[in-house]
Formats: C-alpha cells, sequence, structure tokens
C-alpha cells in the first residue's frame, strides 16, 4: 500500500488543489502514469502516480485544497481489495482544511538543511538569533568583521537593505479559501444552488478584505437638520433646472472629499510595507443588485462641483443597475462609500473594498430627539461609521477624519443652486 | 541522442498560427523533451483572435465574443483572450535541471518580462498576490503555464500592439482590472521582431541559457 501526496512544487508554496482526477477508485495505475493534476497559482501540474498497483482511496475531491505532504489517495498492489469506505456514499473526508492557518510554517526538513548550512559562517549567537528572528539567511550578509565575520551591524545593514528592495514585499499571500466545503451543513431538508458569478466574486473579496485589513469601526452623530432643510427648501428648484432629484449623497460626498484632503492617509493604499498616498480622489459608491452588488468610482470626486457629483452619482448608479458599466468604471477608487442608510439601516460596519484603506458607510438620516442646550429638540440625525485599516490608521486618525466630515455637513455653507 | 549543453535554448518563431495547432505543436515537443529528444525550447507565436480558458476558469468570466475560437485548456490559471499584436511565448523547460519550482518559475518568467519592457524605457512591476506583468497598474502581460514531471508548457502572453477592446469579451483571469499593451504605453509600435529579441534575450539573462535561435523552414 503506497500513500499519495500533493508534492510540493515550489520552496513558498504551502497547499495545493485538486483539480482532477485522472483515474476513479478501483482502477489500474503503472506507476510515472498521470494520476491527479494540482493547481497552484497560475501554473496546472500533472502529478504521476509514485507506484504501480491499483487505485484504492482517493481522500481529497476535485476543487478542494490541502497542504504539502497531506495524502490525497492510497495505491494498493494489483487487484487489491477496494477500501469499502471509499465506495459507500459519506460525508466526504475532511482533508485536512487549510483555511485557518495559510501561513503554514516550512517543512522542518528544510530547516534543519539551512541551519547546517549556515554553520561554516563566523558569527556570534546573538547574530544567529537575529537572523533567525528576522528571516535572514546568514549566507547573504556580507560580514565586514575580522575574517569575514558577521556582526550585529552588518545584520542591521543587510535589514535596512531588505527593506528598500521592493521584491521584499512581493512574497505573495497563499490563496484564499473562500469557500470551503461544509460537510457539516448538510443535514435535514433542503436544497442546492450554486453560487452566481457574482456572489463568488463577492465572496473572495470579502474573505480577502476580512483576512487582509484588520477593520474597525467608528460611528459618529451627525446633525444633519441644516442640509435636510436645505434640500426640503431647494430640491424642486433643483430638479427643474438640472433634471436631476436632489439627494443627500453629494453632501456627504463633499465634506468626505475635503476631509480625504485633510488627511490623506485615509485616501491611500498598502503595497506591502509601502504606503501609497493616493495623488486622486477617487470615490466608489456601493449600488445593490438583484443578487449583489458593484462599486461605480466617481474619478476624480474632488474635482467636481455639487451638481456634477449628483450627476455622476445617479449616472454611475443607473447604469449599474442596467449593467451598463465599462471596466474602468468600476476600478481605481481610492476610498468608497455605502449608503445603506437607503434601506433603512441606522448604522452598520461596512467592509473595507480593496486595496483601499477605509470605507465611510451612512445611516439612515432620521428625526430624533436631542438636548441642545439643556432643551430637548428634534433633529434631522444621521450615524455616519468609517470602517478603516487599523494598519495604518489610528482611532484617534479615524475620529479626526469623521469629525471634519461631521462638521462640514453640520457648517454646510455651499450655494447649491 | 545528440549531445548538447544543458545550458542552450533553442528559441522560433512560428508566426502567426492557430491555438489548437500550437497546443498540439507543445504537446509533441513536451513529449520529446521528457524523453530528453530535444533540449530546451522556446517558441514565439502569434495567434489568431481566440480566448482559452484555464483549468481554474471560470465559463462565467466569458462575457460575449460570439464568433471568436474558444478553448478550454490545461494551463493554469483562468480566462484569457490572444490576438493579433500580441507576442505568445511557450517555453518546453525541464524544471528538473533549473529549480525545481514552479513559483520561481513563474517569476523567472515575470523577470523576462520586466527585463524587456525595461529595453523600451516600460517600467513592468509585479503585483503582490496577481502573477503576471503590470504598467501603471495595468496589464501588460498574462501567464499560465503547465507541468508535467517538470516539463513546461504554455506560458506567456505580452500585449505588444494588441487590440484591446477584444479583453471586453472577458474578465481577464478573474480580475476586473485594466489590460494595457506596449504601444499604448509607449504611444507608437515598438516593433513585434524588436519585441520578440529583447524577450529571447532576457529569457537567456534570467535562465542562463544560451539563446539559439532557428529559422522555421516549414510548420508542423
Amino acid at each position: 500500500m503506497s500513500d499519495v501526496i500533493m508534492p510540493q512544487m515550489g520552496e513558498s508554496i504551502v497547499e495545493g488543489t485538486v483539480t482532477k482526477w485522472f483515474k476513479k477508485v478501483g482502477d489500474r495505475i503503472e506507476k510515472d502514469e498521470p494520476l491527479f493534476e494540482i493547481s497552484t497559482d497560475k501554473v496546472d501540474t500533472e502529478v504521476p502516480s509514485p507506484a504501480a498497483g491499483t487505485l484504492t482511496e482517493i481522500l481529497v475531491p476535485e476543487g478542494t485544497t490541502v497542504q504539502v505532504n497531506a495524502v490525497v489517495a492510497r495505491i494498493g498492489e494489483a487487484g487489491a481489495a477496494v477500501a469499502p469506505s471509499a465506495l459507500q456514499p459519506k460525508a466526504p473526508p475532511a482533508p485536512a482544511p487549510v483555511a485557518p492557518a495559510p501561513a503554514a510554517p516550512p517543512a522542518p526538513v528544510v530547516e534543519a538543511a539551512e541551519e547546517e548550512a549556515v554553520e561554516g559562517i563566523r558569527s556570534s549567537p546573538l547574530v544567529r538569533r537575529l537572523a533567525k528572528e528576522h528571516n535572514i539567511d546568514l549566507r547573504s550578509v556580507k560580514g565586514t568583521g575580522q575574517g569575514g565575520r558577521i556582526s550585529k551591524r552588518d545584520i542591521e545593514a543587510h535589514l535596512a537593505v531588505k527593506e528598500e528592495a521592493p521584491a521584499a514585499a512581493m512574497a505573495p499571500l497563499p490563496p484564499t479559501v473562500a469557500f470551503p466545503p461544509t460537510p457539516g451543513a448538510l443535514f435535514g431538508r433542503y436544497t442546492v444552488e450554486k453560487l452566481s458569478v457574482m456572489r463568488q466574486r463577492i465572496g473572495e473579496h470579502m474573505v480577502l478584505t476580512k483576512r487582509v485589513s484588520p477593520h474597525v469601526s467608528t460611528v459618529h452623530q451627525v446633525d444633519a437638520t441644516q442640509i435636510a432643510r436645505l434640500r426640503e427648501r431647494v430640491k424642486a428648484e433643483f430638479e427643474r433646472q438640472n433634471g436631476v432629484k436632489l439627494t443627500f449623497l453629494p453632501f456627504f460626498l463633499r465634506a468626505a472629499c475635503a476631509a480625504l484632503k485633510a488627511f490623506p492617509v485615509v485616501n491611500a493604499s498598502l503595497d506591502g510595507t509601502n504606503v501609497i498616498y493616493h495623488q486622486d480622489i477617487n470615490v466608489g459608491i456601493a449600488v445593490a443588485l438583484d443578487g449583489g452588488l458593484i462599486v461605480p468610482v466617481i474619478k476624480g470626486a474632488d474635482e467636481k462641483n455639487f451638481l456634477g457629483l449628483q450627476r455622476a452619482v445617479n449616472d454611475l448608479a443607473d447604469r449599474a443597475r442596467n449593467k451598463q458599466l465599462k471596466p474602468d468604471e468600476v476600478q481605481g477608487g481610492t476610498f468608497s462609500i455605502s449608503n445603506y442608510g437607503s434601506f433603512g439601516s441606522l448604522w452598520a460596519t461596512p467592509a473595507i473594498n480593496q486595496p483601499q484603506v477605509a470605507i465611510l458607510g451612512l445611516g439612515a438620516i432620521h428625526k430624533a430627539p436631542v438636548v441642545i442646550d439643556d432643551a430637548i429638540a428634534i433633529r434631522s440625525l444621521a450615524y455616519v461609521t468609517l470602517s478603516f485599516d487599523h494598519r495604518i490608521i489610528d482611532g484617534a486618525t479615524g475620529d479626526r477624519f469623521v469629525s471634519h466630515l461631521r462638521q462640514g455637513i453640520e457648517d454646510w455653507r455651499e450655494e447649491i443652486l | 541522442m545528440v549531445e548538447r549543453s544543458v545550458a542552450e535554448c533553442v528559441w522560433r518563431d512560428l508566426g502567426r498560427i492557430e491555438y489548437g495547432a500550437a497546443l498540439e505543436l507543445q504537446r509533441e515537443l513536451v513529449e520529446r523533451r521528457k524523453r530528453d529528444e530535444i533540449g530546451d525550447q522556446l517558441l514565439f507565436v502569434e495567434h489568431p483572435h481566440v480566448i482559452t480558458l484555464g483549468r481554474n476558469g471560470k465559463r462565467e468570466h466569458l462575457l460575449g465574443g460570439e464568433g471568436i475560437a474558444f478553448y478550454e485548456t490545461d494551463r493554469g490559471g483562468d480566462i484569457t483572450y490572444h490576438g493579433p499584436g500580441q507576442l505568445v511565448g511557450y517555453p518546453i523547460v525541464d524544471l528538473k535541471l533549473w529549480k525545481r519550482d514552479v513559483v520561481k518559475y513563474l517569476r523567472a518568467m515575470e523577470e523576462v518580462l520586466i527585463g524587456a519592457l525595461g529595453e523600451f524605457g516600460l517600467e513592468g512591476e509585479r503585483e503582490a498576490g496577481m502573477t503576471g506583468v503590470w504598467v501603471r497598474g495595468a496589464k501588460v502581460a498574462a501567464i499560465g503555464v503547465h507541468i508535467s514531471r517538470w516539463v513546461t508548457s504554455h506560458g506567456f502572453a505580452l500585449n505588444v500592439t494588441t487590440d484591446l477592446r477584444y479583453f471586453q469579451h472577458i474578465v481577464p483571469c478573474g480580475l476586473t482590472r485594466p489590460v494595457t499593451s506596449m504601444e499604448r504605453l509607449l504611444g507608437g509600435d515598438p516593433g513585434w521582431e524588436r519585441v520578440r529579441d529583447a524577450v529571447a534575450r532576457q529569457f537567456g539573462r534570467v535562465f542562463e541559457r544560451e539563446m539559439s535561435e532557428v529559422e522555421v523552414l516549414c510548420q508542423t
């Protein structure tokens, strides 16, 4: 009986997806005959059988991702009895799902080999410990001490160079398993429906964003009374003059653009350990569609006037719903706004749209009693949320950003007719 | 068997050939490479309009494009488009004699293309987690590979003067990111042969191979 394992197709590869079995349980197979196909990133690989005999068990179904070195099948001697368990319909075996631990440590064998290779290099225990902490191969460090001895300073110099080299940030994230099989859900009476492609894309994107960006959210109460009154007063005339309805969104877009200018770190992306400050302010607006959503982008939102923003919002939303957006109209966003208030939500914690670092959520504008100067007044309120990537934006910065935006709304001065 | 140096790689430009014919030729060369009858090869081709879907591809990423040939194929990656003006390279290389590492192979192929773009003053870049070569955020070259017993097939597609409108028929590699071409980036046609020669040269540099061109007298 031989085990067939998920081969390691490269040093940095920790898992692989079985995409196709060329043989079924019970089939005869020759040694080196293609047995299954795996997929890692952009590479499909045929894996030959390690032994001749009969395929007695397939442990990993097609489409499943498992760790390198996991047993994926078993081969018995020619004519061997097929494992009865494999023939009976049962819950798929759990092939050591990978999702929770994507950054699996390298195989211990490799570590041991490197340890030995380092032996010949002259260095102190401190240096070796530093090298280990920073994952540096001492062979790649230039020693400036006597006889090429590597000092602590050499390690620091090496680290500085390494950090500058863009290649250091290039290690790709291991693939995310957005939709792991969940055999535990298959009980009782149920129907099964395939997820639409849009939902799959959204799902993958959401898993990515939750994994890459540690999100936190801050919620501020904004007094929208002044803009609500202004809107009431001018909306009929606005529509008559411009042929578009006046909504609250351009008010918040204006205020958001001003706040983004004041806090460039919110209008940024992270590329490895580099912060990319975007010079353009391109604001994505989440638009709900049947069975999903899309985020068309208002390019150069800070350069548009109030009417221009209102037109852009209406135009993009209409074309999104009619599936007429061009590909470049959903790309290049540097910040996003989700207006879930239009569905009645008071406040929510929206998810960041990668590779952005923040998203503004707008709760419903509603009338509520508010204490002002020890008197109770009825005001139009909105709760606005900023969800942000805590790797680069601190809570204080997030709150200052939202305060800036809030002031923009509460002290609205701009004429809109 | 002919004696040859490991460090040699033969390249040839097959001109414009059908995707299916190139696939057949690759399969034949892969089998011969496995039997060690031939050394490493780099084929350059230009395909007539064709849309191909990798094993991981989702057919739903095909958005239209009636009348364009369509192939489901065994390379890695999702859907892509090939067509006139695109330099397609198919290296048939035995990775056992190189690094036995498919990720390093992908990175090396990107390195080849970045080097070639550099010869034209373009700054090609990688994007973390997204194999391919990008210039200022737009994808200029796609990569998809098949490996059988460490012998490679399929390869890369570099947009030289590709009519980018054809990419509207697909979601390239499942990514909703812009695509671009050297022509668009440079504001003019850099010349197919100059680009091809640059890629061959860079391939030799990155893979440490001595590149020799073979004139194609007749196509299989």
